[in-house]
């Protein structure tokens, strides 16, 4: 490797003997496209849509985000409808980045072994999940997806404050009172005659669930809260697709 | 005792008493197992300085021995034989998790495992600890041989390779338990993330400490890659992975991005530790073991130059290729889409260097399965690097994303080019590393080829075959205008392919059973080759005969 080069080749001998100088060009090579790619994506206002009605998960529902996120779903379910013709009929309309934008983090997942569940809030009921997610094949005889009996077991929430907290660090808009109130507003969302009119002024069209158990918020209880509100925030009659265009 | 010693074992102490602290503070049980667990390995550390503070000569180890480099080989064995261990056991949660998609039933109903849980435990035991220990095994021993020094440091390359599989410990249980920050192939939470991180400054550190120490005037080519695979990595995985724990003594945070920005950030990394992880850092195992193997030089030193820098900057910008038609914008899509297409060229110029090397060398594939192992490597390469660029175009990928097409083109890059490359190198380096003539087993060889080839041509061919028919069954119309499947009848319809793929991983876990008995042979000492070097007569060579 060490022969002589003529003209122009010989200048790379500048990298090949000094392994500083090599590492720092390496660094601005690389450190090129991620810059302009990434950057601007936190500046253009162009890349979140400005819609109604997306709020942060409530306690339970984000006690039941974590669920999701500790069991993996994401490896066989995407959170992303695209604007296809074939995927806005089968799940509904196509995601927006908006959608996602207090998701720490990101769901949209890379397979759809399963459906996609972008939009599955609202299509089946709570009882069907919990039947689906203890035994699949009970309701969907072809389904491969594993049996998740164990989720039936008490959610351990107390520190779902500091979650929330968390999240509110990070841009998440969760106020004092949000906070203060976390752990009484996981149970209220599983009480339907508990809720009071705070809950509902807190996180606008939060939808009471009803709890597997009284009293006892159980991890399947959370995941249902959180499966039945995805997709469901922002009001698609209400939503013009042409005030976005980017 | 030295200062480094002293100084690691009052590090450790400290390190260990912090851990079991935060062990007896921890807040959930997964937490409180790996503190212990951290605690554990420190105190192990400091009770293996002082035993080898023990029994070693007072003299410092010297740096050269009869004027020629007394190479450091400790480390790098125990990385070569870590990367064998977890390579089969990474291949084998593969072949399970495979399994449990054609008979959900061997998830067996409980939570650890499920697929959601074992499937990273396969792709972290795949790429990080197999190919993770390859890549510090043959990086820490070429580093030496080509600036003919000794490893620089004297327990930092220990604490590199102890360190590192220290980390994987944790990440894989981690796994089962339910810790994860769910980015793909970034999923340990932040502590073990902040060890990785101290762990590759370390491995920064010795590798640049040792290029300088150099006795060659020039940086061999393989070191520029390995350079560019450990800053990379290093500046992919800070950015990637920061977040905020919800409590110091817990294991949930969050990462800072969110939405739009994190699905970003994530393929960034998550396309470069392929192009950075899984490809610089194995083009640079190419670049010593096929011209060692071969004994030919280096193809072309130019091509070598252009392919380098034209491979590193292209490849950062492909992340976007991930994200096809999402809810990120066009003009970063189309970005991304552009770089990747470009990115044939530079992925092939590497292919081509390797493979010409072989010129005036070609006859070898006959008689050598070793090199042969290495040069199909460079084929499925090829064939990987152009089937990514043909992926990455929007109307292709529209059809391909989200389908198991997806697992077959990872799966001709991972099982075809990496650990192909991974075997022919470790088949070298064992001998090497102990003093061999040559493997125990060249027959063997020979079976551990035809088996793992057939194994990948099964998985490739069974999803290529059902990711194309997946991803058109979901668009498909009937004549009345309505979707023509429900979603689970192509679930269902996908059922034998799942099969087909499971036993091809099963051809090539077998393969890498046969590779493991063949170098414990090796490393035994044993010989079962004929002792005659002379070419044999062309009937004895038929492969697996």
């Amino acid at each position: 490797m060490a022969i002589a080069q003529p003209g122009l080749w010989k200048r790379h001998e500048f990298f090949e003997r000094n392994s500083i100088l090599l590492l720092i060009g390496i660094l601005i090579v690389v450190a090129i496209g991620g810059l302009i790619e990434i950057v601007p994506l936190f500046y253009l206002k162009s890349t979140i849509e400005a819609v109604e009605g997306v709020r942060p998960y409530t306690p339970l529902e984000l006690a039941g985000r974590n669920v999701y996120v500790r069991e993996g779903c994401y490896l066989c379910h995407s959170q992303m409808v695209r604007p296809m013709r074939d995927e806005v009929e089968r799940y509904g309309h196509f995601s927006l980045a908006a959608e996602s934008l207090y998701d720490h983090p990101f769901q949209w997942g890379s397979k759809r072994t399963g459906p996609d569940l972008a939009r599955v809030g609202g299509k089946y009921s709570d009882a069907w999940h919990r039947e689906h997610l203890k035994d699949p094949r009970a309701v969907v005889p072809g389904s491969i997806m594993p049996a998740y009996p164990f989720l039936d077991r008490p959610l351990d929430a107390e520190a779902i404050a500091g979650d929330l907290t968390a999240n509110a660090r990070l841009g998440v808009p969760y106020s004092r009172d949000m906070i203060l109130r976390a752990d009484s507003d996981l149970t209220a969302q599983l009480d339907p005659d508990g809720a009071d009119a705070g809950f509902a002024q807190r996180y606008p069209g939060a939808v009471a669930h009803a709890p597997g158990e009284k009293g006892r918020p159980t991890e399947l209880d959370a995941l249902v809260a959180y499966l039945q509100v995805l997709g469901t925030m922002v009001d698609f009659k209400l939503y013009d697709d042409r005030s976005n265009l980017r | 005792m030295t200062e480094g010693e002293a100084g690691l074992c009052a590090a450790f102490g400290l390190g260990a008493l912090l851990c079991l602290v935060a062990s007896a503070k921890a807040v959930d049980p997964a937490y409180g197992f790996h503190a212990g667990l951290f605690s554990l390995a420190a105190v192990a550390g400091i009770v293996a300085i002082l035993r080898r503070y023990a029994a070693r000569d007072p003299e410092p180890v010297p740096q050269e021995i009869g004027g020629k480099p007394n190479y450091n080989l400790g480390p790098i064995k125990v990385a070569a034989v870590a990367s064998m261990g977890w390579g089969i056991a990474g291949f084998l949660v593969g072949c399970i998790i495979a399994f449990q998609l054609w008979a959900p039933a061997l998830n067996l109903g409980l939570e650890y495992t499920t697929f959601g849980r074992l499937r990273p435990l396969h792709t972290s035991a795949v790429i990080f600890a197999f190919g993770g220990n390859v890549l510090i095994a043959t990086s820490l021993y070429v580093v030496q041989r080509t600036c003919r020094a000794r490893l620089a440091g004297d327990l930092a390359p220990w604490f590199v390779v102890l360190g590192y599989n220290l980390f994987i410990v944790v990440a894989g249980t981690g796994y089962l338990m339910g810790v994860t920050q769910s980015k793909e192939y970034a999923e340990p939470e932040w502590y073990a993330d902040l060890w990785l991180t101290i762990v590759w400054v370390v491995y920064l550190a010795v590798f640049l400490a040792t290029l300088a120490k150099r006795r060659e005037p020039h940086i061999f080519v393989a070191n520029w890659f390995y350079l560019a695979f450990i800053v990379t990595i290093a500046m992919l995985h800070v950015v990637n992975n920061l977040a905020l724990p919800v409590s110091v003594f817990g294991s949930k945070s969050y990462p800072i991005f969110s939405g739009v920005q994190d699905a970003l950030v994530q393929w960034w990394y998550g396309h470069n530790a392929v192009g950075f992880f899984l490809t610089a850092g194995f083009l640079a195992i190419m670049y010593y073991f096929i011209p060692k193997r071969a004994e030919r030089p280096v193809y072309s030193y130019r091509l070598s130059i252009i392919h380098f820098w034209a491979l590193i900057f292209m490849y950062i910008w492909a992340g976007p290729h991930h994200l096809h038609y999402t809810a990120l914008p066009d003009w970063a899509q189309t970005l991304g889409m552009t770089f990747s297409i470009m990115l044939w060229m530079p992925s092939w110029g590497g292919m081509i260097n390797g493979l010409m090397t072989l010129s005036g060398a070609w006859d070898k594939l006959r008689t050598d399965p070793i090199l042969r192992l290495m040069v199909v490597s460079l084929a499925f390469y090829g064939m990987a690097t152009f089937e990514g660029p043909m992926m990455s175009i929007k109307a292709v990928n529209a059809l391909s994303h989200y389908t198991d097409w997806t697992i077959g083109h990872v799966h001709s890059g991972a099982l075809g080019w990496v650990a192909y490359v991974s075997f022919g190198a470790l088949y070298c380096l064992v001998p090497w590393l102990w003093n061999r003539r040559e493997v125990y087993s060249l027959r063997l060889v020979e079976w551990h080829f035809w088996v793992s080839t057939l194994g990948i041509v099964l998985y490739i061919t069974a999803m290529w075959v059902a990711g194309i028919m997946q991803g058109l069954m979901w668009r498909a119309y009937n004549d009345f205008g309505f979707l023509e499947y429900s979603f689970v009848e192509t679930v269902e319809a996908m059922r034998p392919y799942y099969l087909v793929r499971a036993l091809g991983g099963v051809l090539f876990l077998i393969g890498a059973l046969i590779m493991a008995y063949n170098l414990a042979m090796t490393i035994l000492g044993r010989e079962a080759n004929a002792p005659n070097p002379a070419p044999a007569a062309p009937g004895a060579l038929v492969p697996a005969a």
